[in-house]
C-alpha cells in the first residue's frame, strides 16, 4: 500500500526568533497539513506566508465560538493568513491546529486553507474554523509562520506533511 | 519516507454497546488520530463523550464547542467532559444514518496539559442535525495510554466503527 501521509519536516521555536521557515517544499504531493501546537504565553497570532509574499494577498472567513458567544467575521487583502487568534495564555494550556492547504502545488489556482483551532487558557475559550486563500497561482515551495508579537519558545513545534492522493 | 499513518487498532461492533476502549497505545508516535462512524440509540441527537487514560475526575476536563443545526448555530462549554455530537440517533432521525466523527490528539506521549480536538458532521437528510466542533482539555499531564469513548446517552448501536491511527514526524 501506498504511504500517503508522509512527514515532510518539524520544527521546534529557539527562543529568538518570532519567525520558522519550511523551505524547499517538494510538489509531489496533493496537499500539506501543518499540524501546529504549542505552550506560550506571549503569542497571540500566527500568520502565515507563502514563498515570502508580503503583498496583500491573503483573505480569510471565520467562524468561532467562546462558550457563551460565536460569531463570524471576514478579513480581506491581508498580509499574513492569520490562522489563530487567542486572548490570553498561561503557562499549561496548549493551543492547537491543523491548517490543511489543498492543491498547494498547481500553477493554475489560488491556493485554499482550512484551519481548526482549539484554546483554553484559564477561563478564556476559544474555538475557530476558518478558510482562507492565497491569491497567487504559483505552487507553494516554502512556508513562513510569523509570531505577532513575541519570539517563539521551545514549547513551540510545528510538523509539515504531505498527503497523497495515491 | 516513513510511513506514518498507521492504524493501531480497529473496532466494529457486534452489538450495542455503552462505550469503547483503546488501551495499551503504543508511546512510539508524536500524535492520535481516531475516526468513527457511530449511531446511537437515544431518541434525540446524541454525542460521544471522550476520556483520556480516565474517566474522572471529571474536573480535569474543558471543552468549548461550537455548532449548527442547519437554522440556528451556538456555543457552550462545560467543565466535567469532551464531548462531541455527531449522530443521528433514534428517534427524529432517518433510519440507517451514521455520523462521522474525526479526534485529533496531539502530543499524547509529552507531559504537558492534553488538547483534543473533534469535529462530527451527522448529516441525516432530516430536518434536524448537529455539525459541531470541539476544542477540549484535560488538566492532566500523563501520558496518554487509554482513550475511551462513551455514548453520551443510551448506546452505540451494532455496526458502529471506530479506528485509531498513529501519527509520527520522522
Amino acid at each position: 500500500m501506498a504511504s500517503t501521509y508522509e512527514p515532510i519536516a518539524n520544527a521546534t521555536g529557539t527562543g529568538s526568533s518570532g519567525q520558522v521557515t519550511f523551505s524547499s517544499i517538494p510538489g509531489t504531493y496533493t496537499d500539506l497539513i501543518l499540524v501546529t501546537h504549542y505552550i506560550d504565553v506571549q503569542i497571540d497570532n500566527l500568520g502565515l506566508r507563502f514563498n515570502s509574499d508580503s503583498g496583500s494577498n491573503y483573505s480569510r472567513t471565520s467562524m468561532y465560538g467562546t462558550g457563551s458567544s460565536r460569531s463570524s467575521s471576514k478579513n480581506s487583502n491581508q498580509t499574513y493568513a492569520y490562522t489563530m487568534y487567542k486572548d490570553t495564555n498561561t503557562t499549561t494550556d496548549p493551543v492547537y491546529a491543523t491548517t490543511q492547504i489543498m492543491n498547494y502545488s498547481s500553477s493554475a489556482t489560488y491556493k485554499n486553507l482550512i484551519n481548526r483551532t482549539g484554546t483554553k487558557s484559564g477561563s478564556t475559550y476559544n474555538v475557530f474554523l476558518q478558510t482562507l486563500v492565497w491569491r497567487s497561482n504559483n505552487a507553494i515551495t516554502q512556508i513562513d509562520i510569523y509570531s505577532g508579537n513575541a519570539n517563539f519558545s521551545t514549547n513551540c513545534k510545528w510538523t509539515l506533511f504531505g498527503v497523497k492522493a495515491a | 519516507m516513513a510511513n506514518t499513518y498507521q492504524l493501531i487498532e480497529a473496532k466494529t461492533l457486534n452489538s450495542n454497546q455503552t462505550s469503547i476502549t483503546f488501551s495499551s497505545i503504543p508511546q512510539t508516535y508524536i500524535d492520535l488520530l481516531i475516526k468513527a462512524s457511530t449511531r446511537n440509540l437515544a431518541s434525540n441527537s446524541s454525542g460521544i463523550n471522550i476520556y483520556l487514560n480516565s474517566t474522572t475526575p471529571g474536573s480535569q476536563y474543558t471543552e468549548v464547542r461550537l455548532y449548527g443545526t442547519g437554522s440556528a448555530t451556538g456555543s457552550d462549554t462545560g467543565n466535567s467532559t469532551i464531548s462531541i455530537s455527531t449522530q443521528g440517533g433514534g428517534g427524529g432521525y432517518t433510519a440507517n444514518t451514521f455520523g462521522n466523527t474525526e479526534i485529533y490528539i496531539p502530543d499524547y506521549t509529552s507531559s504537558n496539559y492534553k488538547t483534543v480536538s473533534a469535529d462530527g458532521v451527522p448529516e441525516n437528510d432530516a430536518t434536524a442535525t448537529l455539525l459541531m466542533l470541539t476544542a477540549g482539555l484535560r488538566s492532566n499531564t500523563a501520558a496518554v495510554t487509554s482513550v475511551i469513548l462513551e455514548a453520551y446517552e443510551s448506546s452505540f448501536v451494532s455496526g458502529s466503527t471506530f479506528y485509531l491511527y498513529g501519527i509520527k514526524n520522522s
